[in-house]
């Protein structure tokens, strides 16, 4: 069960209280089917945290991340953000928290096809405002960071699926949010490559301080993260300090 | 996020999908192209018939012999001569007539050095040429003291003009009708077409008196083929006909209950049958026209429908990334505009480029008006700008998370 014995520094960046999550479908009657995917999620996740989050499939984990990635709403409970509570907030003031404060990475990579890698990792800079080639010039150096300097021009389709996440994830850095969100990012990719991605997170974690919330379904992916949540049939069932 | 950079985005998302904004513009290209085409051919054939109605003359009757038959009338009926004249000459007495024109006709061998020539011989009298408002290319016409003194002058078509004499200037030569020497005086304005089809610039035009005693002959000496008849205003032209049958009657004692021996057109109302039927024309190319439009407008709305519904996952991983709802609805609203100035641009050179062709081969005159352009573009890119921004729209309003998971 929940575990609230863990105490973290007196500084949350993120706070869920009392969260509920349910999905209303249609059955084939016409009839409203409520299920309820998310029970009674307490969390407390602090400033320069790396945690790991995993569970069986099916048991909320995707549904917990959308949440904290401001992508989706609560059925009820509240979700504190740097102290502000995500429900008040308009949608463009969300647009601007996922643009500025968060950093998200998917699976599937969700870079926008037919566009080159400097082009999809500039993107979020021109909706923040800032110009083309000042936006270039950033996606380029940290292009270079991530070692993919090579490969700028390349389109999505014309990348390996380690090369792709590692343009997502200079994506998801190019703000310098203070916070990363990243659903199964290895989930497609074998285990050395795998290893570099995690790596290049620890790094990002411990040099830059930046907050990472992390889910995988792997033991091994799990342990580069400090904190481990386990997540069962939409409950959490264990939240500890990673041992390894 | 400011408005050159949404513009920069929308037009790579263009250049990106070439195959996509392609076929989107082909439906606004012909949708706008056909459109402008059909307009155009209606439009010119109106005009062209009111230029041929306008050169007509104005408040005309034409009085031929023979009752009415119900097929119209023609001028074929060579039996029948029983308008002389002296018939013109008196009903030009009448107060609701302004003048009279008569008209005897003919074919004829003209000659000119060794060209040969055959056409028709128009005899009448000097006023026919203002009656049937016919301007002069050169010359003057033959005049009034002509006709009396038989005089062998003579006014040509400027078809026949150019097929007898060239490029010569025929003021003032002398060619020869069926072998006798007529003075040329003048030379006819072109005028085309007649309603009927036939070319009215192939004849000659000599005075009604030499052409009854010298070229075609006459077997009933006075009859004419046919007259002109000018009413003095639009007004009272049922007046004016009523007077032209009563006096015919009378002149060619005709009993009371019988048939009349001649039939007056009034040709105002042929040229008012000849604007309906170019009006029916226009109003069924523009109806063609309208379904080229809808059928191109469905095109484009299909085509955005399904790119922009394609594109819901693109829209979410913009969401996702921190694009607000205005900065997604403005890219696809420009990528829309831009694909409809477009497409609408080169529907218009393409229809302008299609219609200039017609005329060319077709020989027929095209009409190009700012008013059909205007309903071609504005009507096709408002409905490419519609569904390519309402969908759109739909999808910037969903929650990133659903956006994302679109399949
Ligand atoms: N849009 C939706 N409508 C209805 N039900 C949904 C929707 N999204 C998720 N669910 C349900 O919520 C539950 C949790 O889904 P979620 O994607 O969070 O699982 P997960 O832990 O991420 O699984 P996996 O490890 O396979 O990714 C599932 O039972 C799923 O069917
Ligand atoms: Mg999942």
């Amino acid at each position: 069960m929940f575990s609230p014995e863990i105490n973290h520094s007196n500084n949350p960046l993120i706070q869920v209280i009392n969260l509920n999550k349910s999905y209303s479908l249609q059955d084939a009657n016409g009839k409203t089917i409520t299920t309820q995917v998310l029970f009674n999620i307490n969390l407390t996740i602090n400033q320069g945290e790396f945690v790991a989050i995993m569970g069986h499939s099916g048991s909320g984990k995707s549904t917990l991340m959308n949440i904290l990635g401001c992508l989706d709403i609560p059925t009820n409970g509240s979700y504190w953000l740097a102290g502000k509570n995500v429900a008040t907030l308009s949608s463009n003031a969300l647009a601007k928290i996922r643009n500025q404060h968060i950093g998200f990475v998917f699976q599937g990579f969700n870079l926008l096809k037919r566009m080159t890698a400097l082009d999809n990792v500039a993107t979020p800079l021109l909706y923040a405002g800032i110009s083309r080639a000042q936006s270039r010039k950033r996606a380029l150096e940290l292009l270079r960071r991530t070692g993919l300097e090579n490969f700028a021009m390349h389109q999505p389709n014309q990348l390996s699926g380690g090369q792709q996440q590692r343009v997502a994830i200079s994506r998801a850095l190019i703000n310098q949010p203070p916070l990363i969100l990243a659903d199964e990012p290895t989930g497609n990719l074998d285990s050395q490559t795998s290893n570099e991605i995690m790596l290049l997170f620890q790094q990002l974690n411990r040099e830059q301080g930046i907050t990472i919330v992390l889910v995988t379904h792997e033991d091994d992916i799990a342990a580069y993260a400090g904190r481990l949540i386990r997540l069962k049939d939409g409950r959490i069932i264990v939240d500890k300090n990673n041992t390894n | 996020m400011n408005l050159l950079a949404i513009f920069g985005e929308a037009l790579r998302a263009l250049r990106q999908n070439r195959l996509r904004t392609g076929l989107t513009m082909l439906g606004m290209i012909i949708g706008v192209a056909a459109v402008v085409l059909m307009l155009s051919i209606g439009q010119g054939a109106r005009t062209k018939i009111n230029e041929t109605i306008a050169a007509m003359g104005s408040n005309l009757f034409i009085v031929v012999p023979g009752a009415t038959s119900s097929g119209g009338f023609s001028f074929g009926s060579g039996s029948v001569r029983t308008l002389t004249i002296n018939d013109a000459y008196t009903i030009a007495e009448l107060p609701s007539i302004k003048t009279t024109a008569p008209v005897v006709t003919g074919t004829a061998q003209l000659s000119y050095a060794a060209k040969n020539w055959s056409t028709i011989v128009t005899g009448t009298t000097a006023n026919y040429f203002d009656v049937s408002n016919w301007k002069m290319e050169a010359g003057t016409t033959f005049t009034e003291s002509d006709v009396r003194s038989a005089a062998r002058v003579v006014v040509l078509g400027s078809v026949t003009a150019k097929n007898l004499l060239g490029d010569e200037d025929p003021i003032g030569k002398t060619i020869r009708i069926t072998n006798r020497p007529f003075l040329v005086v003048g030379v006819l304005m072109a005028k085309g077409q007649s309603l009927t089809g036939r070319d009215q610039d192939d004849t000659v035009v000599i005075p009604i008196t030499t052409s009854e005693r010298q070229i075609t002959g006459n077997q009933f000496p006075g009859s004419i083929r046919y007259m002109l008849v000018q009413g003095t205003s639009a007004t009272e032209m049922d007046i004016a006909e009523i007077e032209i049958i009563q006096l015919l009657r009378q002149r060619h004692r005709i009993a009371k209950g019988k048939e009349n021996d001649f039939t007056v057109r009034n040709l105002t109302a042929v040229a008012d049958v000849a604007t309906d039927a170019a009006k029916v024309m226009s109003i069924v190319l523009g109806a063609i026209a309208s379904v080229s439009l809808l059928v191109g407008g469905i095109g484009i709305m299909n085509i955005m429908l399904v790119s922009v519904t394609e594109r819901t996952r693109e829209i979410g991983i913009r969401m996702a990334i921190g694009a607000n709802q205005r900065a997604i609805l403005t890219q696809f609203l420009l990528e829309a505009m831009m694909i409809c100035i477009m497409g609408g641009l080169i529907g218009l050179l393409l229809g302008i480029g299609g219609a200039w062709l017609v005329s060319q081969f077709a020989d027929m005159l095209i009409v190009i008006t700012l008013g059909m352009v205007a309903l071609a573009f504005l009507f096709a890119s408002a409905v490419g700008i519609f569904f390519g921004f309402y969908p759109a729209r739909k999808a910037a309003s969903l929650k990133p998370v659903d956006a994302l998971r679109y399949e």
